[in-house]
């Protein structure tokens, strides 16, 4: 396919460009193949540098002679182009529309992008399954890395490598395997020093409505917990769900056949809700109009921050169980694909200090979304602003990233990464020049090359040069749980990235300058006084 | 200590009302001036001094199983959720508590036998540390525009005012009268801010009585003067505060506003600020919301919504970031006024000094601003803070709307303030608590026949003492002269969890960020008496040419660890959370997990260290704190400080 094909028109003259903060401009406009350039050409910089994969909608109007073509990204912002005569606007607007909706993924920018500072195969072996298991293996002897989906021939949404309790074989897998819905067998996620507790995720049992049975599937989890313990199964469906799950062949475990496991409902908002919710806060932050009762009572019809009390609440309690209770814990939903694994990552932020710093947070990202399947290709497919018809977006991974803001609000100095590094990651969800949030599970990224053919985000956010931007000066590491009050008083909106075009940045940022600069004076590294202080030393040591 | 007849009461269960925690079993006690609670836990032995002056209001709910439940409401928003096993003991420390909290006389309020063992000089000193006279000077006033007038020597004109009033230079006696006559309580438009740069003006008055046709010569010339002492514009705002159909209907009762076709080159304009018993039926209603336990987060937003306080805080901050904006920007003067010139007008004022001068958000120039705008010019403290048993229709939260304005630029211009929210708090904690002298009474004519200069101390020395802990680490100092301009959208305007939720630990931030800064300010400052040290010693020791052996310096290494606290937060029932939010669900909802996680843990609550910061000032070892327990000074160190 050629791109060229598509693009109608690819450059035009007196561009007006506007966007939030910054003074309008005018220049020529470029349509290329992935990208919008719009350059004032003083001084050949610049002005614009879109992403066309970033755009979620464009509307376009006339305005006398000229045409307006309002583009809203998918990273929230809203910018308008005022283009001298209707019939160039259109073909504009037709290209964007055109060259924004490809689908298929090895035309994505990704696959292009080669800037000269980063190696394509940096990044994307840091964090494997390998590795953890290698961690893991420190503490406990009973779990045992598994080849048994090697070329993803069990799970197509698993890794090849994963693992699984030692008292199961890989024969025995492929039977669990086939009792689980899309053949998410249940697999270790977390291992709590403290209690000798673990955490595993799975798919929702496929009992049907016949109440099937699967052996294999409850000696396993019989195997998991201790004869006298008690187990926990989260399912993040309310019961009336998971009931009607049944009907289409899917199910829970039920009591008699998973004697020591309790079954606790605790519905989260998925899919189609999820999207909609992001939508109205989206219409709300953008809501000009001048009411605080408008404002609060969109807010509260926009059920965001109450989806956000619900997730991070059950976090929590699936923290609790591991550790107050000393109980393991299994979370699923239906495809275990979405809600659960933003309980099974935000519990470990909750109690494992090491997702709480930037290596460890990239760790978990791995492991917990990319790894464990994440469909981020689908959910993420449009933002708030798209007029196309919803097919499976939904703010999943979105609602995550403001749950670790909401808890680095409430412990400011537990977590090493800053509010930026939460924001990065969700702009490159949604549209990126690299290729680690490409496609919906290792198995399509395998099928493409994607780590052959792309960069890793990885390599560009601990390059040194950027690394920087995203480290909290106010971090001491916490070895301790953090348990956040999720009171209503206590969540608030995450202004820094639903207003971040809205709200000019400047005051906050001038504050985190000044946060940075006194706690560089305070410690010996950065104050010129050590300096000063290890030569008087030595002047010492010399007398 | 007539009303106490029981003065300790024994096994007394104060209930957390947020958690199903197990209650803590501990002893009542009543003084003269506080109710204290001692937990019983003998490694913990907290306690929880309440004010009686603090007290709002005392329920005795219905005998339960476990024995009598009491509740009490604070001004400074605690809630105390006490249950006193015998029913008996439990009325007859509710009936002492409902005459202690609501005095009948000013003689009878702390502030008269507070004693802070200070001497007499330097109480007399502490009540002239601020002067209004010299922070007009420091306005610029007098000047060619601007005097000082003697018409209210002995009150005499309007006996609410203060006796320290400017007018527009040359404005003759009879105009002024004259003036005063025609607006309500006499309060005649005074200068409230000078603005140096432009020459533009703050004035403040109360609401003409105009009715539907009266007109004063005298006031129409006073304006006309107030308009003139601006060269730099040809006409002036007047702004009513209040709503046009309050307005409107005032004009029935001989009062009202400024007809635009009487007074010369004036732009009029209402504010729309709600009047003081909206005010207080809506904080009600969001204390009411703040209350609820383990609400949904859609009841939360519905109800904050519904009680409609954010809503006035916008308004009475939108109304002075116009006069901010009129000044500073339209070189306009403004007069500005409600009904008596005493709540809204100060309100607006005040917010506007502090947009538009630096000064007033340094931590002496807040005190200033406090001074000059809300005690001077009759603000009716004693009334708005029910100090006494009185007309609860007087009560208004007038004050706290104030401080949360400031707040809210604080939280927007981070770098703009010298005092941080523990200032605001400590203020809006004095106004109510009657421990000194400046918020009682309700005008300056009012404190001079209680005599309080004589009988009580001034609250400012005592906060300047301790401006440590006041101190915002991000203000820079340098950023004078800048005038703020407040984005008012609507999602500028939060809930201050801080102030309405402050005594719930449980909900605020497990991690400070100020006591984080302190910390590496100390670290900082630390480092650097170091250097210096070593480097006199080190010019002795040339000068001294001896090559004797040194002893280092103590300190000469400064552990980076010193800071090393960790934090742990106990956690709140999440199961039960989820369970409120499920009510309709089935009984496989119900089990919860057994509550082993609510058992107090000693490694968490003494591990509260970036929380509570007193303990890390006092480690900061920068200036010595003196709590004075026994006399009950310090409420809130008192409470922070857990042991």
């Amino acid at each position: 396919m050629e791109f060229s094909e598509l693009i109608e028109t690819s450059k035009v003259d007196h561009v007006l460009l506007s966007r939030p903060f910054l003074q309008p401009v005018k220049g020529t406009l470029c349509v290329t193949s992935h990208h919008l350039l719009l350059s004032s050409r003083a001084g050949d910089k610049e002005e614009l540098w879109l992403l066309i994969r970033n755009i979620d909608g464009i509307e376009k109007r006339s305005a006398g002679s000229s045409g307006i073509i309002t583009i809203k990204c998918k990273d929230l912002c809203v910018m308008s182009l005022e283009i001298p005569g209707m019939e160039e606007c259109l073909n504009i607007a037709k290209s964007i529309e055109a060259l924004s909706s490809l689908e298929s993924t090895s035309h994505m920018y990704p696959f292009f992008y080669r800037p000269k500072q980063l190696n394509l195969l940096e990044g994307w072996d840091l964090f494997t399954p390998e590795e953890q298991f290698t961690k893991l293996s420190v503490h406990t002897d009973n779990w045992r890395l598994s080849y048994v989906n090697k070329e993803f021939a069990v799970c197509t949404t698993y890794p090849d490598a994963v693992i699984v309790h030692k008292c199961i074989d890989d024969a025995a897998i492929k039977m669990v395997a086939g009792f689980r819905q899309g053949g998410r067998f249940p697999v270790f996620s977390y291992y709590h020093k403290k209690t000798k507790m673990i955490i595993m995720r799975s798919s929702q049992p496929l009992t049907g409505a016949n109440g099937k049975r699967c052996k294999e599937d409850e000696h396993f989890l019989a195997a998991v917990i201790q004869p006298d313990k008690k187990g926990y199964i989260i399912d993040t469906r309310s019961i009336q769900a998971a009931h009607q799950a049944k009907v289409k062949g899917g199910g829970f475990e039920s009591k008699t056949n998973y004697h020591n496991w309790k079954r606790l409902h605790r519905p989260i908002a998925r899919g189609r809700v999820l999207q909609e919710s992001l939508i109205k806060l989206v219409d709300a932050c953008n809501d000009q109009s001048n009411s605080i009762d408008r404002w609060l009572s969109k807010l509260e019809t926009s059920k965001w921050l109450t989806h956000l009390k619900t997730v991070l609440t059950t976090a929590c309690m699936a923290a609790q169980c591991v550790d107050r209770e000393g109980a393991s814990v299994l979370i699923h939903g239906s495809e275990g694909r979405d809600t659960t694994l933003q309980l099974t990552s935000l519990a470990q932020i909750i109690l494992d200090p090491d997702c709480r710093t930037i290596s460890g947070f990239q760790a978990l990202i791995e492991r917990e979304w990319l790894q464990a399947g994440h469909p981020f290709q689908l959910r993420c497919a449009s933002s708030a602003y798209s007029h196309a018809k919803l097919k499976q977006e939904a703010p999943v991974f979105l609602i995550f990233l403001d749950c670790c803001w909401q808890m680095s609000c409430q412990f400011p100095c537990s977590f090493q990464f800053n509010e930026q590094f939460l924001i990065t990651l969700f702009e490159h969800a949604y549209a990126s020049c690299f290729g680690t949030f490409l496609c919906n599970n290792e198995k399509e990224r395998f099928t493409l090359n994607v780590k052959e053919q792309t960069i890793s985000i990885w390599a560009r956010m601990n390059s040194p040069s950027e690394r920087k931007h995203y480290v909290n000066p106010l971090y001491e590491r916490n070895n301790f749980t953090i348990w956040p009050s999720v009171a209503p008083q206590s969540l608030q909106l995450w202004q820094g990235l639903f207003l971040r075009w809205i709200r000019t940045p400047e005051h906050q940022n001038e504050a985190w300058e000044q946060i940075k600069h006194i706690v560089e004076l305070g410690s010996r590294k950065a104050n010129p006084s050590s300096t000063e202080l290890s030569v008087l030393k030595e002047d010492y040591a010399a007398n | 200590m007539e009303h106490i007849t029981t003065p300790k009461v024994e096994q007394v269960k104060l209930l957390d009302r947020l958690t199903s925690k197990k209650p803590a079993v501990g002893t009542l006690y009543l003084t003269a001036t506080h109710l204290i609670y001692v937990e019983s836990s003998p490694e913990l032995r907290r306690e929880t001094w309440i004010l009686h002056h603090h007290i709002s209001a005392i329920e005795k709910l219905p005998l339960t199983s476990t024995g009598c439940p009491l509740l009490i409401h604070c001004k400074n928003f605690r809630v105390t959720h006490f249950v006193i096993c015998r029913e008996r003991d439990c009325h007859d420390v509710y009936s002492s508590l409902l005459k202690l909290s609501q005095p009948v006389l000013f003689e009878e309020l702390y502030a008269f036998s507070y004693n802070p063992k200070q001497n007499e000089m330097d109480r007399g000193m502490g009540w002239k540390m601020l002067d209004i006279r010299e922070e007009f000077q420091r306005m610029g006033v007098p000047n060619e525009y601007w005097e000082q007038t003697d018409v209210n020597e002995g009150y005499e004109t309007c006996n609410t005012y203060s006796t320290f009033l400017c007018v527009p230079k040359g404005t003759s006696k009879p105009i002024i009268v004259g003036s005063s006559k025609f607006r309500s309580r006499g309060r005649f438009p005074v200068l409230s801010y000078f603005f140096k740069e432009n020459s533009a003006a703050i004035c403040r008055c109360s609401q003409p009585l105009s009715g539907f046709s009266a007109r004063c010569v005298e006031d129409e010339q006073m304006l006309q003067a107030i308009n003139k002492a601006n060269p730099g514009s040809s006409f002036m705002y007047v702004v009513d505060t209040r709503p046009k159909l309050n307005a409107m209907a005032n004009r029935a009762a001989g009062k009202g506003y400024e007809n635009e076709d009487h007074y010369s080159n004036i732009r009029f304009q209402f504010i729309g600020i709600e009047n003081i018993h909206v005010m207080r039926n809506s904080l009600q209603k969001l204390l009411e919301v703040c209350e609820l336990k383990a609400p949904s987060m859609s009841e939360f937003l519905t109800g904050l919504e519904n009680s409609g306080w954010l809503r006035h805080i916008k308004t009475v901050m939108d109304a002075g970031a116009f006069l901010a904006k009129a000044v500073a920007e339209e070189n306009a003067s403004v007069l500005v006024h409600c009904s008596d010139g005493w709540d809204r007008t100060v309100q607006v004022c005040s917010l506007a000094a502090l947009l538009l001068d630096s000064y007033y958000r340094s931590i002496k120039g807040f005190m200033v601003l406090v001074e000059k705008e809300w005690i001077s010019m009759g603000h009716k403290f004693s009334q708005r803070c029910g100090h006494l048993e009185g007309d609860p229709k007087e009560v208004s939260p007038v004050f706290t709307q104030f401080i949360e304005c400031t707040w809210h630029l604080m939280e927007q211009f981070p770098c703009a303030f010298e005092f941080n929210e523990r200032y605001l708090l400590e203020i809006h904690d004095h106004v109510f608590s009657c421990q000194f002298g400046n918020f009682i009474g309700n005008c300056q004519k009012e404190r001079q026949e209680l005599k309080l200069q004589e009988k009580t101390y001034s609250l400012w020395p005592f906060l300047l003492e301790k401006q440590y802990l006041y101190q915002n680490p991000l203000y820079k100092s340098n950023a004078v002269n800048i005038v703020l301009k407040p984005n008012t959208a609507p999602f500028n305007f939060k809930f201050w969890c801080g102030m309405y939720n402050r005594f719930d630990k449980g909900m605020q931030p497990r991690q400070s960020v100020l006591d984080c800064l302190h910390v590496s300010m100390k670290q900082k400052i630390e480092l650097e008496e170091t250097v210096t040290g070593l480097n006199q010693k080190l010019t002795q020791q040339d000068q001294s040419q001896s090559g004797a052996t040194f002893i280092l310096p103590m300190k000469i290494s400064i552990e980076d660890d010193s800071s090393q606290s960790q934090v742990l937060g106990v956690p709140q029932d999440y199961m039960e959370e989820q369970q409120i939010l499920l009510a309709n669900g089935t009984e496989e909802l119900i089990e919860t997990i057994s509550d082993g996680n609510q058992e107090r843990d000693n490694v968490t609550d003494s591990s509260f260290s970036h929380q509570s910061t007193l303990n890390n000032i006092d480690c900061l070892g920068l200036v010595k704190l003196n709590v004075q327990v026994d006399e009950g000074s310090h409420q809130i160190s008192q409470d922070t400080i857990e042991k």
